[in-house]
C-alpha cells in the first residue's frame, strides 16, 4: 500500500473555524514504548525498525485489541536524530537480512517506511489506511485524529521512531565540509548550533521583561524529576540522577543563553498510540482518552530567525485556535505538556495558552512558584524532552496516561486531570492537541 | 575567523557576485515593493516569480540581538570557539536580518543597538562575505 502524505486541507491551522468537527469522537486506547538507548549498539534487536515493531506491538496489547482489527497507520519515516548513515559505511547485511528488507537498506536501520513496518508485521493483515506524519509524533498525533474522526481509519496506530548513531550531533555533512552551497550559505557561514535561535529569542524576552537565565533552574530541575518517574525514558532507564539547580547554573553554554541542559540529549526510542472510535474503544482494555480538537501553525519568520515579536503572535494565535476548537477556555486546562526541547521557548507556548492566567513575561516568576505533579499548577508533568531525552513524544504519553489515571509515581495530584494539552516542536511550526478525560 | 567557503547556486549568484565587489544587496520585490532576505525563488509575499531583482542596501545598521557560540558544529569555526553570532537590522527595512561575527567586538561584550556599517571578510575558498563592524 503506498502511503499518502496529509493533504493541507487536513490541518486547523485558521482562526474561526469554530468547534472541531471530530471533537470527542476520536480515542486513544494504547500505548506502547520501546526502551531507551543512547545510540545505536549495531544489533539488529535494537535496530529502530525492531524498536518500532516492539512500541506498535505493545500498543496493541496495552490496548487489547487483536491486530487484525487495525485498519491504519500513521507514522513519520524520518528517523534520525541528526545522525546520518556515514557515506562509504558498509550496511551491515546481518541487521538487513534479519527482517524483510524493502528496496532500500537502510530501511529500518536509518529510516523507516510504512512498506518496511507492514512487511515485517505480517499480524497487520487489515490495513487499509497509510499516511505519514512528518518529523515528530505531534504531527503523527494530528493526522491519525483527523484521519479516524473522518472516517478514513477505525483503528488506527500512530508511530514515531528515532535512531542515532556514533558521533557527535549535528557535526557531519555540510558541517564538515569546506564550502557550503550559496542558499546555505547565506544562513548557516556563521557557525551556529541547534539552539542558537531559541537562545536569541530568550535573550530578548529577558531583555524586554527584565528576567535572567538562572530563573529557568526551577522548570529544569521540575523536569528532570518528572522524568524520573517516566519508566519509559532515557533518564530513569540509563542515569538516575536528579538534576540540581547548582548543577543547572554551572553547566557549560553551548550558545548563551543556553546551556546544556536546556538542549535535549539525542537518543532511540520508539513510541506507538492507538487511536479508534469511542464506540470501539468501549470495548478496549482502558479508559479511552478523547481528542477535543486538534491545531497546527505554519509561520515563517520574516526573515532569518524569528523575532519575540512573532514568536508572540504565533503562540498566542495557537492558544486561541487550540481553545476554540475544543470549546474551552484556559481554566479547563488541568495541566500543560507543551514542546520543551529546548527549554528556553517552553515559557512562549505557556504564555500563548495563558496556562493558569499567564500574561506575556510572567513564565519565569511562575516558575518560582509550585510547578510540581503535586501543586495545583502543573508544569510539564512529563517532564518532556529534558527529563526523559529527545523523543518530542513524552508529552503526549503523558497527556494520555494522566488523564487515564495510569501516569504511576508521575500520576499528578494537586489537580483532577481532566483536561490537557500537548505538541510541538517549534512556536512557529507544529501541531497541538487538546485531550479529555471525556468526550465533552 | 575561516568561515567555510561559498559555492554560489542560480539563486544567490548576485547576492555573492556584489559582496565580491564591495557591494551588499538584498532581493527586492517590485510588484509589492518589499525587501526579503534570505532569498527566494518568489516573493514570500505576493507569491511573484517575475518581479523580484536585486537592491542595494547602504550597508548600515543596527545590532538588534545576539548569542555567544561556545559549542559550534561547524568543524572550521571550532577553533575559534567561543564566538559572538549577532543579527543585525539593516537601516533600509528592519525586519530585514543579517548574521555577524562582529569582528572586533570582544566576546559577549555586543553592544545591542549599536550602529554597525557593512565589511567584506574573505571565506575559505577566496568568495567574500558581508560582515559587520560597530561604528564608533
Amino acid at each position: 500500500m503506498t502511503p499518502q502524505h496529509p493533504p493541507a486541507s487536513l490541518y486547523r491551522t485558521t482562526e474561526g473555524l469554530g468547534l472541531w468537527e471530530h471533537r470527542g469522537k476520536v480515542a486513544a486506547v494504547g500505548v506502547g514504548h520501546s526502551p531507551t538507548a543512547r545510540r545505536w549498539d549495531g544489533r539488529p534487536e535494537t535496530c529502530v525498525g525492531a524498536w518500532s515493531i516492539l512500541a506498535l506491538r505493545r500498543a496493541i496489547a496495552d490496548a487489547g485489541v487483536s491486530p487484525d482489527q487495525i485498519d491504519g497507520l500513521v507514522l513519520d519515516p524520518v528517523t534520525t536524530t541528526g545522525a546520518y548513515w556515514p557515506e562509504g559505511h558498509p550496511v551491515p547485511m546481518d541487521v538487513v537480512n534479519a527482517f524483510k528488507s524493502t528496496n532500500d537498506p537502510l530501511d529500518g536501520i536509518a529510516k523507516l517506511s510504512a512498506e518496511w513496518i507492514l512487511q515485517n508485521m505480517p499480524e497487520l493483515t487489515n490495513i487499509q489506511f497509510v499516511m505519514y506524519g512528518a518529523r515528530c509524533m505531534s504531527h503523527a498525533v494530528v493526522v491519525a485524529a483527523q484521519a479516524v474522526g473522518s472516517g478514513l481509519t477505525h483503528t488506527c496506530l500512530v508511530l514515531k521512531s528515532w535512531h542515532n548513531f556514533d558521533g557527535r550531533y549535528y557535526q557531519g555533512g555540510a558541517n564538515a565540509q569546506d564550502a557550503l552551497d550559496g542558499t546555505s550559505a547565506i544562513s548557516r557561514l556563521w557557525g551556529t548550533p541547534a539552539s542558537y535561535g531559541t537562545a536569541l529569542q530568550f535573550a530578548e524576552y529577558c531583555r524586554k521583561y527584565g528576567k535572567t537565565h538562572a530563573m529557568m533552574a526551577p522548570f529544569i530541575t521540575n523536569s528532570r524529576r518528572n522524568g524520573l518517574m517516566f519508566p519509559e525514558g532515557y533518564w530513569a532507564q540509563h542515569r538516575p540522577e536528579h538534576l540540581t539547580t547548582e548543577d543547572y547554573l554551572a553547566a557549560r553554554w553551548i550558545a548563551k543563553p543556553a546551556n546544556l541542559f536546556d538542549n535535549d540529549i539525542p537518543i532511540m526510542v520508539s513510541a506507538a498510540y492507538l487511536f479508534t472510535t469511542p464506540e470501539r474503544a468501549k470495548d478496549m482494555r482502558h479508559k479511552p482518552v478523547y481528542i477535543l480538537n486538534h491545531a497546527s501553525n505554519r509561520a515563517t519568520p520574516r526573515s532569518l530567525t524569528p523575532t519575540l515579536e512573532e514568536i508572540e503572535a504565533e503562540t498566542a494565535k495557537t492558544g486561541r485556535k487550540l481553545y476554540e476548537g475544543a470549546g474551552i477556555t484556559a481554566a479547563a486546562l488541568s495541566f500543560e505538556n507543551m514542546y520543551d526541547g529546548f527549554t528556553l521557548f517552553h515559557q512562549f507556548h505557556l504564555e500563548g495558552l495563558g496556562y493558569r492566567g499567564m500574561k506575556r513575561g510572567e513564565a519565569l516568576d511562575f516558575y518560582q512558584t509550585d510547578i510540581s505533579i503535586t501543586g495545583p499548577n502543573p508544569v510539564s508533568p512529563s517532564g518532556g524532552n529534558i527529563g526523559s531525552g529527545r523523543s518530542r513524544f513524552w508529552m503526549h504519553t503523558d497527556c494520555i496516561q494522566q488523564l487515564q489515571g495510569r501516569a504511576g509515581a508521575r500520576q499528578v495530584t494537586g489537580v483532577k486531570p481532566e483536561i490537557a494539552v500537548s505538541g510541538g516542536p517549534m512556536p512557529l511550526g507544529g501541531n497541538f492537541t487538546v485531550w479529555s478525560a471525556t468526550p465533552g | 575567523m575561516a568561515k567555510q567557503g561559498v559555492i554560489p547556486d542560480a539563486l544567490t549568484q548576485p547576492f555573492w557576485d556584489a559582496a565580491n565587489a564591495g557591494r551588499l544587496v538584498v532581493q527586492h520585490c517590485n510588484a509589492c515593493n518589499r525587501l526579503q532576505h534570505p532569498p527566494a525563488p518568489t516573493c514570500q509575499r505576493c507569491g511573484s516569480k517575475d518581479h523580484l531583482a536585486w537592491k542595494e542596501m547602504s550597508g548600515r545598521g543596527t545590532i538588534y540581538n545576539y548569542g555567544v557560540v561556545y559549542d559550534c558544529p561547524v568543524r572550521l569555526l571550532q577553533q575559534d570557539q567561543p564566538f559572538n553570532v549577532a543579527v543585525i537590522m539593516l537601516d533600509e527595512d528592519p525586519g530585514i536580518q543579517m548574521f555577524s561575527h562582529l569582528p572586533g567586538t570582544p566576546v559577549d561584550q555586543v553592544p545591542v543597538g549599536a550602529r554597525v556599517k557593512v565589511i567584506f571578510e574573505a571565506t575559505a575558498n577566496g568568495q567574500k562575505v558581508p560582515e559587520w563592524q560597530v561604528v564608533g
